[in-house]
C-alpha cells in the first residue's frame, strides 16, 4: 500500500456470497431490451425499424453527438418495438426491444478469423475500433473509452491505472473478470498504453482479493506493469481516491485525471478493449454479479446487455424471499428499481435483490452535528451543513461556502448518520438548483 | 417472467447503513455517567437520589409537553432529554432544594433546547444553561456545599476549590498547604479526590469512576478524545504555571481533578450539537474552555469556571465552524 485516502467507511463486505461460486454463463434470452443511451452523452439514434430482422453484433443505434457510444444488437431476431421502455438509470428511455430467434448468429466478419495485431495498427486506428464497437467504461460510469483513450495534445499522461479496486458491497465480478481473463486484460491494457502513449501502468486491486493480486503480478511480472494492493475501504475504487492511494496526487476540484497526469480505466474496460481489437467483438455481453439478501443462489452472471432483470433472477434460479428493494450497481451508490422488467445496459455491474431485513427505511431525524459525515467524507466536505442547507433550501451558500460541487455523491456520509439523514438526495437537490440557477443567469 | 405487481421499495442510494442512531448514542451516554451518579446515591445519600431522579424526569416530562403544544413527533425516548436532565442534576450540590432543580429543568429543555428548535437546534448546552439559570436565580443556594452528614460519611469542608479560593486570598503562598492540611496530606487528599471522597456537586466528585466512563465512550467513539483532552491538558498547564504562590507553583493534578472539570470535559463539553464539527475546531474548543476555566478558577468570583467557560465556548462555536473547515479535497491545485 502507498497512500491512503482520508475518510471512507467500512461496510460489510457481503462478497462471498457471490464470489464463492463460479461465473454462470445465461443462455441467451428470449427478448432484449436495448436503451439507445448506455453512456454518458447524448442517446443514439436508432438505426433499424421495427419488424428489421438483425443479426448479433449488428449497430442498431448510431451515435449522433461527440460523447457518444454505439449500440449493438445482443442477440439475433427481430426488432419488436422501438419505443419507450423502462431505464435502470432515467426512470424510462427509448429503447429497441428485439425478440430473439434463438440462432444467436453474428454479423458476418464478426468475430474476425484472424485476430488483428494492435502493434501493426496505428493510434487513430485503435481509437476508431474502440468507438465503433461501442467500447464504454464497464466500472459503471459508462464513459464512452474512445474519447478517454485520445486526450488532448496540451495534457500530458505519465501512466494509466487499471482499476480492480471494486469497493461496493456484494460485488465481485471483477474480481472473477481477473482472475479468469487476466491474459486479456493484459492485452488489453498494452492497447491502452500504445493508443495513449506512456510506458507506465499501474493495476489497483482491494487487498481483500489476494488471490486475484497474485494472478496480477504473475501475469504481469517483468513488465512495467505495477500491482498496487490497497486498503480495504470503500470508496477506495472512485477514481480521485485511487489516484490518491496510488500516486499520492490529488485531482483538484472540478479537474480531471487528466490534469494530474493519468488515465483510469476499469479492468473490464481492458478486457473488452481486448476483445474488440483482436476481434472485432462489440460490447454485447459482460459479467455482473447478481447478488442481495434476497437471492437463493447468488452469483456472477455472463449475460447479454439488455436482458431483463427478472429474467437474470429467474436464472440464478429466482428469489429465496419476497426482496424489498432491487438495486442497479451496488448498495452505497446503485439505483434502485421499481420494476423487474428492467434491461441490464452496458454499465450494469450489480443485480441486487436486497431483503427487508437489509432495506431499513427510517425517518430522518434532525441533524445532531455528531461530525461522523466529517470523518468519512473523503473529499473534506461537511455532509452535516450541506444537508441543513438543503433541508432549508440555501442554495447558492452550498456551492460558494461549502463546496457541494466537490461531492462525488459516494454515500459514505449517509451510511454512517445516526439520524439516517439523506444527505446525498439533499446534495443532488443543491447542485440541480445551482445548476438551474447558473442557466438562468 | 411474469410481470408482477409486487412493491419495490424505490428510495436514494446508499441502499444500507451502519446500525447508529441517535437513540444508541444517548442511551449510552446515560450509561457511561451511572457509575458516578450511583457513587454519589451511596456517598450523599437521598438528597443526591431525590435530584437524580427529579432532573431526567421533569427533562422527559417538559420535553413531552412541549412536543405536544408544538404538535411534533414526541421524541423522549431517544433519551437526549433524561441526558439532559441527569447532566443537570450531576453539576449541582446535593443539597439544592428539589423544586430548583425543576426550574433548571424547565430552563435546560423547554428554553435551551426546545426555543431553539429541538434536539441539533438548540447554539448552548441545555443542561449548562439550566444551571446557570439556577445560578443566576439563587446565587447563594447554588454555591453552598455546607458541612453535612451522609451515609457514608461525615462531611466537615467545603469543596476544595472554595478551600482553595478562600486561602489564596488570606495566604497566597501557604494557600495549597492548608488545601493539603484539611485532608490530612497532599497524597491523602489526592487520593480522596481520586476516589471521590470530598464534597462536591452530585456527579463531579468520583474521578475514577468518571474517567473509566469517559475513556468507554472515547472507545466506542460516542465522543471525540480532542476535546477532553485538550481542555484537560490547558487546565493543567496553565494552573500549574499560574500557582497562587508565584509562577511554576501550581498544582495541576489537584486542578485537573477538581470541581466539574472531568465531567465537563468528558460528558458536558462533548455534547455533538454545541461545539466544533470539525477535529481542528474542537481542539481550539477545548483549549478555550481550558482557558477560560482557569481564568475564573483563579480570577475569577467564582471557585469553579467550568460552567460558563463551556457557555462561552458555545458561543464561538458558529464562528469556529465557519473558519475552521476540513482541508478541501485537491486544493492544492493540480501538481
Amino acid at each position: 500500500m502507498k497512500f491512503k485516502f482520508k475518510g471512507g467507511v467500512h461496510p460489510e463486505d457481503q462478497k462471498s456470497m457471490a464470489a464463492s461460486r463460479p461465473v454462470a454463463i445465461m443462455p441467451v434470452p428470449k427478448t432484449v431490451v436495448l436503451p439507445l443511451q448506455m453512456h454518458i452523452g447524448a442517446p443514439c439514434e436508432a438505426t433499424v425499424q421495427k419488424g428489421d430482422i438483425v443479426k448479433k453484433g449488428q449497430v442498431i443505434g448510431k451515435p449522433v453527438s461527440f460523447v457518444a457510444s454505439p449500440i449493438h444488437a445482443s442477440v439475433s431476431g427481430k426488432v419488436v418495438a422501438i419505443d419507450t421502455f423502462r431505464h435502470p438509470v432515467f426512470g424510462h428511455g427509448q429503447a429497441v426491444k428485439i425478440e430473439s430467434d434463438d440462432l444467436d448468429e453474428w454479423v458476418p466478419e464478426i468475430p474476425l478469423s484472424t485476430p488483428r495485431d494492435y502493434k501493426t495498427l496505428s493510434k487513430e486506428d485503435i481509437i476508431e475500433i474502440v468507438k465503433e464497437n461501442g467500447i464504454v467504461g464497464l466500472g459503471g460510469a459508462t464513459f464512452p473509452t474512445h474519447i478517454k483513450l485520445a486526450p488532448p495534445e496540451d495534457k500530458k499522461v505519465e501512466a494509466i491505472i487499471l482499476n480492480g479496486a471494486e469497493c461496493e458491497p456484494f460485488l465481485c465480478s471483477d474480481h472473477k473478470v481477473m482472475l479468469e481473463s487476466a491474459d486479456k486484460m493484459k492485452e488489453g491494457l498494452e492497447i491502452m498504453m500504445k493508443v495513449v502513449g506512456v510506458n507506465k501502468a499501474y493495476v489497483g486491486i482491494e487487498d481483500n482479493k489476494p488471490d486475484a493480486i497474485e494472478v496480477m503480478n504473475k501475469t504481469f511480472s517483468g513488465t512495467n506493469v505495477e500491482i498496487v494492493p490497497l486498503r480495504v475501504r470503500y470508496p477506495q475504487g472512485a477514481e480521485k481516491m485511487l489516484i490518491q492511494a496510488i500516486t499520492g496526487r490529488e485531482v483538484p476540484p472540478g479537474k480531471l485525471p487528466l490534469d494530474v497526469g493519468v488515465v483510469v480505466q476499469n479492468v473490464v474496460t481492458a478486457v473488452a478493449i481486448s476483445d474488440a481489437v483482436k476481434y472485432n467483438i462489440p460490447l454485447i455481453e459482460r459479467i455482473s454479479t447478481v447478488s442481495g439478501g434476497a437471492v437463493k443462489n447468488p452469483q456472477c452472471v455472463q449475460l447479454r446487455v439488455g436482458a431483463l432483470f427478472g429474467d437474470v433472477f429467474d436464472f440464478v434460479g429466482g428469489f429465496s424471499e419476497e426482496p424489498q428493494k432491487i438495486v442497479m450497481g451496488g448498495p452505497m451508490m446503485g439505483f434502485a428499481q421499481a420494476a423487474l422488467d428492467v434491461p441490464v445496459i452496458k454499465g450494469v455491474s450489480g443485480i441486487l435483490a436486497l431483503n427487508s431485513k437489509e432495506v431499513k427505511v427510517e425517518k430522518e431525524k434532525p441533524c445532531i452535528r455528531c461530525g461522523r459525515c466529517v470523518d468519512a467524507c473523503p473529499v473534506g466536505l461537511i455532509p452535516s451543513m450541506l444537508s441543513i442547507l438543503g433541508e432549508r433550501r440555501v442554495v447558492e451558500t452550498a456551492k460558494t461556502d461549502y463546496n457541494v460541487f466537490d461531492c462525488m455523491e459516494c454515500g459514505s456520509c449517509v451510511y454512517v448518520c445516526p439520524s439516517k439523514r439523506n444527505i446525498v438526495q439533499y446534495i443532488k437537490y443543491l447542485k440541480a438548483e445551482n445548476n438551474a440557477l447558473t442557466s438562468k443567469k | 417472467m411474469e410481470m408482477d405487481n409486487r412493491l419495490l421499495t424505490v428510495t436514494p442510494a446508499p441502499h444500507v447503513r451502519d446500525n447508529d442512531s441517535v437513540q444508541k448514542i444517548m442511551w449510552t451516554v446515560i450509561a457511561a455517567l451511572l457509575p458516578a451518579a450511583a457513587f454519589s446515591v451511596y456517598y450523599f445519600g437521598t438528597p443526591a437520589l431525590i435530584n437524580l431522579l427529579i432532573g431526567p424526569i421533569t427533562a422527559v416530562i417538559f420535553e413531552f409537553i412541549v412536543q405536544k403544544i408544538r404538535k411534533v413527533d414526541i421524541t423522549v425516548t431517544d433519551g437526549s432529554a433524561c441526558l439532559t436532565g441527569l447532566l443537570l442534576a450531576m453539576s449541582v450540590s446535593p443539597e439544592v432544594p428539589w423544586f430548583m432543580m425543576v426550574f433548571g429543568s424547565f430552563i435546560a429543555i423547554v428554553v435551551a433546547k426546545h426555543a431553539f428548535g429541538g434536539l441539533g437546534g438548540n447554539l448552548y448546552n441545555p443542561a449548562h444553561v439550566g444551571r446557570a439559570a439556577m445560578m443566576l436565580s439563587w446565587p447563594v443556594a447554588m454555591t453552598t456545599w455546607t458541612k453535612m452528614t451522609t451515609a457514608a460519611d461525615v462531611i466537615t469542608t467545603s469543596t476544595p476549590l472554595k478551600i482553595l479560593k478562600e486561602a489564596t486570598k488570606d495566604t497566597p503562598a501557604q494557600a495549597y498547604n492548608v488545601l493539603y492540611d484539611t485532608f490530612g496530606s497532599q497524597g491523602e487528599m489526592y487520593k480522596a479526590m481520586f476516589l471521590g471522597f470530598r464534597n462536591g456537586s452530585i456527579g463531579e466528585t468520583c474521578t475514577v469512576l468518571l474517567l473509566l466512563g469517559g475513556a468507554f465512550l472515547i472507545a466506542k467513539k460516542i465522543v471525540t478524545w480532542e476535546i477532553p483532552a485538550t481542555m484537560i491538558a490547558t487546565v493543567a498547564l496553565l494552573t500549574f504555571i499560574f500557582g497562587p504562590a508565584g509562577l511554576f507553583t501550581g498544582d495541576p493534578v489537584f486542578h485537573v481533578m477538581a470541581g466539574g472539570l472531568i465531567i465537563g470535559a468528558f460528558f458536558m463539553a462533548t455534547d455533538m450539537v454545541t461545539v466544533p464539527i470539525t477535529r481542528k475546531g474542537q481542539i481550539i474548543f477545548g483549549v478555550g474552555a481550558g482557558v477560560l476555566v482557569v481564568l475564573i478558577r483563579l480570577k475569577g468570583g467564582y471557585p469553579e469556571g467550568v460552567c460558563y467557560s463551556i457557555l462561552l465556548m458555545n458561543t464561538v462555536t458558529p464562528l469556529i465552524d465557519m473558519f475552521v473547515k476540513p482541508k478541501r479535497f485537491g486544493a492544492g491545485g493540480a501538481k
